[in-house]
């Protein structure tokens, strides 16, 4: 397929359907309506399944239905959305039913607003529901990495099966721009696990329940999760812009890397050696790579540029356990912050750090 | 006279419940109704949480069980992505006319191709016996222990006639099991709701008033004598819909 012009959210649909993945339930909210819309229209053409659900606490349901009967199956949100699908994103993480969640997030907390924001970093990375669980979560910063992350997507939700989310913000969804979607349809993926009627002679019978009848039952399966889940953090990477011999390393991730890829521009003409460091994946969380980039003689302060009250940071600290100083330079209430203010940030807390 | 026999429905495992409890039984009205069809092999069982929600050990085929109340949402998923197959929920008062409540409405009113069994016992009782929507006036529960109010907790909610006014709904029946002649009824009608399922019509909705002899502090002969009087009073026993008959009341 050639280059398209598509919106954000319309071509995220796309490249679900160009994966393979035949059914969507969902619920509208905004910013990420474009979604179904999309879906309503296309999945009929592909003799795939469409479902405007009553709520989003039924559509993640029905998804892990679908899911759970062997169906590459989606569904997509916003924050507000995605809050009432915890419940399910527990229960599924630990019967292991491997789909894809949409997470275009705005304005919070409660309604908060529809412009773009990142305060659901928590919600998407340590998960909402109860118990010990994990999911993987994946954050693009431009539409084409969008469309080529969902994909990825759906084949690390099956290899690792663990629900995965695409953690996007309202200006990725929202915004136009020129795509080139891959068509990666997976054949003989391995569903012997799945709820598709049992025949009494290819396989057992599939139960998947995530009430155990043990302690023993239930600790086989948290660590199973949790080898699954470091299993994937193998695959944890990110990407780098001039950091290469940067002295200020700025770590953002979506939109936010997006504004910091300026601000580091703005900062190589000031003559401040700054560099990007954009974790690609949010869970898990890329600490191994991050630290390769950031733990060098020459970086003096690491700065994560968020667009909310601080999350990313913790992880950010966490990873780099205080072998380098961590700042955050931050906006909220869906303001985005302007290279300019990333810059002068940076110029401070550099006079700082020299002294 | 015929000898007993268990299904081959049924993995065997013995099951957990209580003395004079009746999901046992109404378990095995589902599961000769589908030995009886030949359909063992497409059959996916969507258990709801409660006691019954432990009868993923018992279903001798592909089990999934949705957290609490979301047993329709599940069975939907299901359905539309394995039209061929037959799905099935099977769930108490409090997941599907508490919890579940949305879940149902709206599985019902799309016409769902699903089979739906509710065993209205009229108590939470895997929790230990608290009220629900369905328990009647008067009765104690640990949640109402001087008797269901009006005030406290409002009306009994009868999912069979509510249910049935919505277009989407293709055979509604309440029936119970409280004595032989009731098990056969109830069977025909279970049945029948899983015939309809292999013939391409939903949505299927049979509640079977259930007992639960533990929770409601009664010997489950007296149990057995108490749905025959005042659950049947509160929750009588009929065909609401059945469009092949062109009934829907």
């Amino acid at each position: 397929m050639s280059k398209v012009l598509m919106k954000g959210n319309e071509a995220i649909a796309e490249a679900a359907i160009r994966c393979g993945c035949r059914a969507f339930f969902g619920y509208p909210i905004t910013p990420q309506s474009e979604i179904p819309e999309y879906m309503s229209v296309r999945m009929p053409e592909v003799g795939g399944v469409f479902l405007q659900a009553e709520s989003e606490l039924a559509g993640i349901n029905m998804v892990g239905g679908a899911a759970g009967a062997g169906v590459r199956t989606m569904t997509s949100t916003s924050g507000p959305g995605y809050a009432l699908m915890q419940e399910a994103m527990s229960n599924f993480s630990a019967v292991g039913v491997p789909f894809v969640v949409v997470n275009m997030m705005r304005g919070g907390p409660g309604s908060g607003g529809i412009l773009v924001n990142q305060g659901d970093y928590f919600q998407a990375t340590r998960g909402g529901g109860n118990g010990d669980y994990r999911v993987l979560v994946l954050a693009p910063y431009n539409v084409q990495e969008a469309c080529d992350l969902i994909q990825e997507a759906f084949d690390l939700a099956d290899e690792f099966r663990l629900p995965a989310i695409l953690l996007g913000d309202a200006m990725i969804g929202q915004m136009m721009e020129t795509v080139e979607i891959k068509d990666v349809v997976r054949e003989n993926r391995d569903i012997s696990w799945a709820t598709t009627g049992w025949d009494r002679k290819s396989r057992p019978r599939n139960v998947l329940f995530s009430l155990n009848a043990t302690n023993e039952e239930n600790e086989a399966r948290i660590l199973g999760i949790e080898e699954r889940f470091h299993k994937a953090a193998e695959r944890a990477r990110i990407d780098t812009y001039r950091a290469e011999d940067a002295e200020v390393i700025l770590v953002a991730y979506g939109t936010s890397a997006r504004v910091s890829s300026a601000a580091v521009d703005t900062l190589r003409e000031c003559g401040i050696r700054a560099g990007l460091v954009r974790p690609i994946f949010l869970s898990p969380f890329p600490v191994e790579r991050i630290r390769e980039a950031v733990i060098k003689p020459d970086v003096k302060a690491v700065v994560a540029v968020e667009m909310s009250r601080g999350m990313m940071v913790d992880d950010v600290r966490l990873a780099l356990n205080g072998e380098k100083p961590v700042y955050l330079c931050n906006r909220v209430g869906s303001f985005v912050p302007m290279p300019d203010e990333i810059a002068d940030f940076v110029k401070q807390i550099l006079s700082k750090e020299v002294r | 006279m015929a000898e007993f026999r268990i299904t081959g429905m049924h993995t065997g495992v013995p099951t957990h419940y209580c003395p004079g409890c009746s999901h046992g039984l109404i378990e095995r009205l589902v599961m000769e109704s589908i030995e009886e069809l030949g359909i063992q092999e497409r059959v996916i069982a969507v258990p709801g949480v409660g006691c019954a929600g432990l009868a993923a050990a018992y279903y001798n085929c592909d089990c999934h069980s949705p957290s609490h109340g979301r047993a329709l949402a599940v069975a939907t998923g299901i359905k539309r992505v394995r039209p061929d197959n037959i799905v099935f929920t099977y769930q108490g008062d409090g997941d599907l006319a508490s919890i579940g409540m949305m879940e149902t409405i709206h599985a019902a009113n799309r016409g769902e191709v699903l089979t739906t069994i509710m065993a209205n016992n009229a108590a939470y009782g895997m929790t230990g016996g608290q009220a629900s929507p369905t328990t009647l006036l008067g009765q104690r529960t640990t949640t109402s222990q001087q008797g269901r109010t009006v005030k406290a907790n409002g009306y009994p909610v009868h999912m069979s006639e509510l249910l049935s006014q919505l277009d989407g709904v293709y055979y509604i029946e309440r029936v119970t099991v409280n004595t032989v002649p009731n098990i056969r009824k109830a069977k025909k009608a279970i049945k029948h709701a899983f015939q309809n399922q292999i013939e391409g019509k939903g949505f299927n909705f049979v509640e079977v008033l259930a007992s639960c002899p533990t929770t409601w502090g009664m010997s489950p002969v007296d149990a057995a004598k108490w749905i025959g009087t005042d659950m049947i009073r509160e929750y009588p026993l009929g065909v609401f819909v059945d469009k092949d008959q062109g009934v829907q009341r």
